[in-house]
């Protein structure tokens, strides 16, 4: 049985109409009738996915059986071996890199990685990186830079973890880290946030010349939660209500982000969302790559690091008074 | 009984003839302490040694040279990206700041001396929404690294911050980014930064060019981290370690070079700049 969000149960209700006819033994008029069901079952994902709030965004971009970054490593290389370790403390499986064939091309591939079920999303900490998950994404996109390969990054992350460990070991510094040697590394960088994109967590991946979104992905300063949390001090709780209003005014969607000029791109989701066609998505994911990659690769690196300089330098919404 | 009822009113009258805020209590120590006398000690409580917090201009009169100081780009404001809304819209919010703070953001930058040596020197206030980092206090950041490149002076920032601001949501984020890039740039060129963490410094502040600098130094007992001792509590669901985050917590764990007092700050800046990055090379 799929998963299926809140707000998917029109959808629900329909597709489990659609299984209890296929599981009857199939003749003609039951035929006709599968056809009308799938007809109607498509048409109510187009009307609430063409229709989606920034909050229902936020829990698809979340959903449990979107594919997370081994998904599309698995769906859109040749072939991949994982590296790991910071060569200072540990290896953090929060993030996941190593190199890889796109075609027959070698690409840096380096992301968040959630778990699926309890056992492998404790183990992945819910995707949540400690300073050695950065540290290792900072060591291999340098590897990647001697050996003048590209680096792909996928984004799907909570945030980074706040804990203990993660505070005793620099986990600010990890991620300043990252940001400062990210707009130096001479080499491209392109990212695409597959999934959540959680405050400096994600942007600690993110820093490069091309940033893109999947449709239905998020990329925010704060999680809506949190946002909602901390506006909206309640003693009785927050609702729905709440974390849809923050999810609004926060403008973490694909579409507002493009418009602010922030991401530079958008990957279209198959129907329904990533999770209900991955091979499409990866196969739309690879296409964006390729072509980006096309571009990025002709580029001398010295404009390279400069226009990614400009391109972050420009970021902000200011003006001067008198 | 009229000498009675004078005496009363002479009595309410002295009451209310005390000027406020005289006295003021220490946060640390709960000690009443006259309050000339903190001022006069840097804002630093006599008894216990408690550095307040202060605001960017009173860091600025303590860490340069007397008059030296040449505030630039005062007149940048923010433009409301997200037209944000809490419980009050954001612009107003801003407004009602620059109005009680006398400051346009938490930001405040310009060139100065200290010991007439020149830097540009760049510091946060605290009480400007919580020192959160927007739009405006991103961009004054990366035009002070930039002027530092430019004039091949040495970079002083002073942090005290909540992190980045949520009212300008992936604008702020994004500041994170554009401040390491810049400061990236100082350390190719071979100019000194300087990054002084104060009470409190949290989030995409200290996650970006707080903890990029070459040297980095914290007043005793300021609390600097990632993540806010609240958020980890809920998250680990246990009771965090009694010196948990404060500048000491840092220094052991080998993330700053040094504590240093605030009455010493101004030297201490002063030599690892003289001794760094000389006017001219001994060698």
């Amino acid at each position: 049985m799929p998963y299926y969000l809140d707000f998917e149960k029109p959808i629900e209700d329909i597709e489990n109409k659609i299984r209890g006819l296929k599981d009857s033994s199939g003749e003609e008029a039951r035929g006709k009738e599968l056809r009308q069901l799938e007809k109607k079952a498509k048409d109510t994902i187009e009307r609430i996915y063409l229709n989606l709030t920034p909050w229902q965004k936020s829990q698809i971009a979340r959903h449990p059986e979107r594919p997370y970054t081994l998904d599309y490593i698995n769906l859109i290389l040749k072939d991949f071996v994982e590296f790991h370790g910071d060569r200072r403390f540990g290896d953090d499986p929060s993030i996941v890199g190593g190199i890889g064939l796109l075609d027959d091309k070698s690409v840096m591939v380096i992301g968040h990685q959630k778990g699926r079920g309890t056992k492998e999303r404790i183990y992945r900490n819910f995707g949540q990186p400690h300073p050695e998950g950065y540290r290792k994404a900072l060591r291999l996109m340098k590897l990647a830079e001697r050996f003048k390969i590209p680096v792909i990054t996928f984004i799907d992350t909570p945030g980074a973890y706040p804990g203990i460990g993660a505070e005793e070991r620099g986990q600010a510094e990890a991620i300043a880290t990252n940001l400062m040697e990210m707009s130096l590394l001479k080499t491209p960088i392109v990212s695409i946030v597959i999934g959540e994109g959680g405050s400096g967590g994600a942007l600690a991946l993110s820093v490069a010349d091309r940033l893109c979104m999947l449709e239905h992905s998020t990329y925010s300063v704060i999680s809506p939660e949190g946002c909602a949390a901390i506006l909206w001090k309640k003693s009785g709780g927050l609702s729905v209500d709440d974390f849809s209003m923050a999810a609004n005014s926060l403008k973490l969607t694909a579409q507002d982000l493009k418009s602010f000029g922030i991401i530079d791109d958008i990957i279209p989701e198959p129907l329904g969302g990533a999770h209900r066609d991955p091979e499409l998505t990866a196969e739309r994911i690879k296409e964006y790559i390729k072509t980006t990659l096309e571009h990025l690769m002709k580029k001398d690196v010295t404009g390279l690091v400069e226009d990614r300089y400009r391109k972050l330098r420009g970021i902000g919404a200011f003006k001067e008074i008198s | 009984m009229e000498w009675f009822k004078k005496k009363k009113e002479t009595n309410s009258e002295k009451k209310v003839k005390i000027p406020e805020g005289l006295w003021v209590k220490c946060d640390n120590c709960k000690e009443i302490i006259y309050k000339k006398e903190i001022e006069n000690n840097l804002k630093v409580c006599p008894k216990c040694e408690y550095h307040f917090r202060i605001v960017a201009r009173e860091r600025i009169n303590q860490l340069v040279d007397e008059g030296s100081f040449r505030e630039i780009d005062s007149n940048l404001v923010t433009t409301d990206p997200l037209k944000f809304e809490d419980t009050k819209p954001y612009k107003i919010r801003i407004q009602e700041n620059i109005k009680a703070h006398q400051i346009n953001d938490a930001f405040i930058y310009g060139t100065a001396s200290i010991y007439k040596r020149q830097v540009v020197i760049g510091v946060m206030d605290f009480s400007f929404m919580g020192g959160s980092m927007g739009s405006v206090v991103g961009e004054k950041i990366a035009r002070a690294a930039e002027l530092s490149l430019k004039e091949r002076l040495p970079l002083v920032t002073v942090s005290a911050s909540g992190g980045a601001r949520m009212q300008e949501g992936m604008f702020s984020l994004m500041q994170m980014a554009k401040v390491s890039a810049s400061v990236a740039r100082l350390k190719e060129a071979g100019i000194l930064y300087i990054s002084i963490l104060a009470d409190p410094t949290f989030g995409g502040v200290t996650a970006s060019f707080a903890m990029l600098g070459d040297v980095i130094i914290a007043e005793p007992k300021s609390l600097i981290g990632f993540a806010g001792p609240r958020v980890i509590e809920q998250t680990i669901k246990q009771q965090l370690p009694p010196d948990f985050q404060r500048a000491e917590f840092l220094l052991e764990h080998g993330m700053i070079d040094m504590i240093v007092e605030r009455k010493l700050l101004k030297e201490t800046i002063y030599k690892i700049i003289q001794y760094l990055m000389p006017l001219q090379s001994p060698y």
